[in-house]
């Protein structure tokens, strides 16, 4: 994938950059708004990493630039500032995500997996299907190798986040952001015991997982083999 | 260097706004006893003279009317008659030769000034020591057949009321300037000497003595008020720095010992000869989670501080209660029954509230953590978790509830402040900061926190105003 990384700052420039390029990604690297800017247009990225505040032109004023001009490349900011406000200013310029500083690089590569497949034309879907497991989005119903399983709203939200994002990790930031819509950790790791109670209803009486936990990151939903 | 003092004091007596403010009073009350002075005169001394004018002229149009009746002998005569008593007027008839007819005056007097035929002369009397230079004016016409007749007054007695009158005009005015000057000489220097002590109070805290007050003179004026007002805001300030001092303090002490775990295990594995790439991974993998410790611990603070900051208020909106205590609870109730424990949970239906939600959301969730965490009995595991909304009157009021230990009455206040861990719970983990949080968003929604007894339990209650949309 080609990434555009836009960071003023050299060395948290240098850490993504190597980051990705050992995730397997292309990435450039532009010092201020406007290289960033006329780069974007000029390359052919599948993905642009933006910091808020930058010389010469700042992001949010980039990333508009960018959708005045028609461009629908995927924008993920990375930025200090990461108050609520600032989300939301960040999201309205044109952002597709909002990663506040400092962040764990699994963080920021799980999110570019999910921006980037989500850049694909989404067709509207009322049914969700991974091997066995199927979810009925109109339903609300979930069954799996035919039996019915029973789950409570916030679960079933959980699971067709998961099963939206098949394959891919999803962090357990962007499960509480995504799921219950809060922006902040909870000191105790309250994910983690919603994951296994839905483990124990998705997966445990059936041969072989779907949920995985992938250390150090999160969760992946993905069928076996 | 005294001297040097007292100079710059008195260079700035007459410098200071009380001393002009003072000036200017006074200017405009000598302007207004002069006024009144001014009139006292013109009624007393002024009168006088009017009364000896008026008296002139009515003998004058006397002697003239009986001249035109009875001639120069009835004018003579009249004279002659009056002239005995010279308390009374001054008279003077004279042909046109000079000869004097008739009168009490030898000549026509040495004139000062003539001014429409009056004179204001000096005569000479005749008495029982011998001569006598005395004070008279008068009026002198030309009477028909050229005779000449003046009559005056002696105002002696008249010149010497007059003159006691205008010296003691006088004395007045210039007492009223000087007692003037000298009494805003004497509100300017008290005034100055308590400015005074303000400001050398202000330099003394500027110097870095933050325990110093401005004396009250306990009279209750506006300087008082002044001086209170700053004192309390002194009080304030001391306060707040005292609380910077100990999260200072508190940060260096709590983050050191983390940050010098990491740097040791680093250190330690980095020295080591056998290190296999094993031990550099644990090394590493370690050294995140340390980090990530430290990460939440200002991620912690940075929310009590944007709480504090009061920014948040601009984030704030209508918001439905009732389902973000919902979704709280459901985020928790797993855990909590995880741990073996009881969970319930009342809340009110379509509880409305002002409010930021996200700073709200966190409050409640670390409410919850620390039932967790400290609802135990003796590290047992929390046996009864109880979250509660509902409204009372005008206020919402949010309760969590454990049947833990509790915290003693003595430590409720101090457990608010940040990084403070009592002693029963420095072993579980935490950074210190959750209560604090619950404290700075409480405050922020213009609420209160109350640490009750649960009996035995702790029970937290946050109490916000709820004003109905």
């Amino acid at each position: 994938m080609r990434i555009l990384v836009i960071e003023d700052d050299l060395e948290a420039a240098a850490y993504v950059t190597k980051g990705l390029r050992e995730s397997g990604h292309v990435v450039d690297h532009a010092a201020d708004g406007e290289d960033g800017l006329s780069l974007a247009l000029a390359g052919n990225f599948d993905m642009l990493i933006v910091d808020r505040m930058l010389p010469k032109r700042d992001g949010l004023s980039v990333v508009q630039t960018l959708r005045e001009q028609g461009a629908t490349t995927p924008v993920l900011f990375l930025s200090a500032l990461g108050e609520v406000d600032d989300r939301v200013k960040g999201l309205r310029a044109g952002g597709d995500d909002y990663l506040t500083k400092p962040f764990a690089f699994v963080e920021l590569l799980a999110r570019i997996e999910v921006l980037v497949r989500r850049a694909a034309p989404e067709q509207v879907q009322t049914k969700l299907q991974v091997s066995d497991l199927e979810v009925d989005l109109l339903g609300r119903k979930v069954t799996r190798d035919g039996q019915a399983i029973d789950l409570q709203p916030r679960e079933f939200r959980l699971l067709e986040y998961l099963m939206k994002h098949t394959g891919q990790v999803v962090t357990r930031t962007m499960l509480l952001e995504n799921v219950w819509e809060y922006h902040f950790d909870p000191q105790t790791n309250v994910i983690d015991v919603h994951m296994s109670r839905l483990r124990g209803k998705i997966d445990k009486n059936f041969e072989t997982p779907l949920i995985h936990t992938i250390r150090g990151a999160g969760y992946s939903l993905r069928a076996a083999g | 260097m005294v001297r040097g003092i007292h100079y710059v004091q008195q260079a700035k007596l007459l410098n200071t706004s009380t001393f002009r403010l003072a000036i200017i009073y006074l200017v405009l009350f000598v302007t207004s006893v002069i006024a009144l002075l001014g009139y006292i005169y013109w009624t007393t001394a002024g009168n006088l003279n009017r009364q000896t004018v008026l008296a002139v002229n009515t003998e004058m149009s006397d002697l003239a009317q009986r001249y035109r009746s009875g001639g120069l002998p009835m004018l003579v005569h009249t004279v002659i008659q009056r002239s005995r008593d010279p308390r009374q007027s001054l008279y003077l008839v004279m042909d046109n030769r000079g000869n004097v007819l008739a009168g009490n005056l030898l000549d026509i007097p040495q004139a000062r000034t003539t001014q429409d035929g009056w004179r204001d002369f000096t005569y000479i009397r005749l008495n029982m020591e011998g001569q006598e230079r005395r004070p008279g004016i008068g009026r002198e016409q030309r009477l028909p057949g050229n005779f000449y007749l003046l009559v005056g007054r002696d105002v002696k007695e008249v010149r010497q009321i007059e003159n006691l009158i205008t010296s003691s005009l006088a004395w007045a005015v210039a007492l009223t300037i000087g007692l003037g000057l000298i009494g805003g000489l004497i509100m300017s220097r008290n005034m100055l000497a308590r400015l005074d002590d303000i400001n050398r109070t202000s330099r003394e805290i500027m110097g870095g003595d933050l325990a110093r007050r401005i004396p009250v003179s306990g009279t209750g004026d506006e300087l008082d008020q002044l001086a209170e007002n700053l004192n309390n805001m002194l009080e304030q300030i001391e306060a707040l720095m005292i609380g910077m001092r100990q999260v200072t303090d508190n940060i260096a002490h709590d983050l050191r010992s983390p940050l010098n775990r990491l740097r040791n295990r680093v250190e330690v594995t980095l020295m080591s000869e056998h290190s296999t790439t094993k031990d550099y991974r644990d090394a590493l993998e370690r050294t995140i989670s340390e980090a990530d410790y430290l990460l939440s611990t200002f991620n912690a603070l940075l929310s009590i501080a944007r709480a504090e900051a009061g920014n948040s208020r601009e984030s704030m909106e209508w918001i439905n209660l009732t389902d973000l205590v919902e979704t709280a609870a459901e985020l928790y109730e797993p855990v909590i029954e995880e741990q073996g424990a009881r969970f319930s949970l009342a809340v009110e239906k379509d509880l409305r509230l002002f409010a930021n939600r996200e700073l709200l959301s966190q409050a409640i969730l670390n409410l919850l953590d620390n039932a967790i965490k400290h609802g135990g009995l003796e590290g047992d595991i929390a046996e009864e978790i109880v979250l509660s909304a509902q409204r009372i009157d005008a206020r919402v009021i949010i309760k969590v509830s454990d049947r833990g230990q509790g915290i003693p009455v003595e430590e409720r206040a101090r457990v608010m402040e940040r990084f403070i861990r009592l002693e029963a719970s420095r072993n579980t983990p935490g950074t210190g900061l959750g209560l604090s949080l619950v404290a700075a968003a409480t405050r922020l929604h213009g609420g209160t926190v109350e640490l009750t007894d649960n009996e035995p339990g702790l029970t937290v209650s946050l109490s916000l105003p709820a004003p109905r949309e």
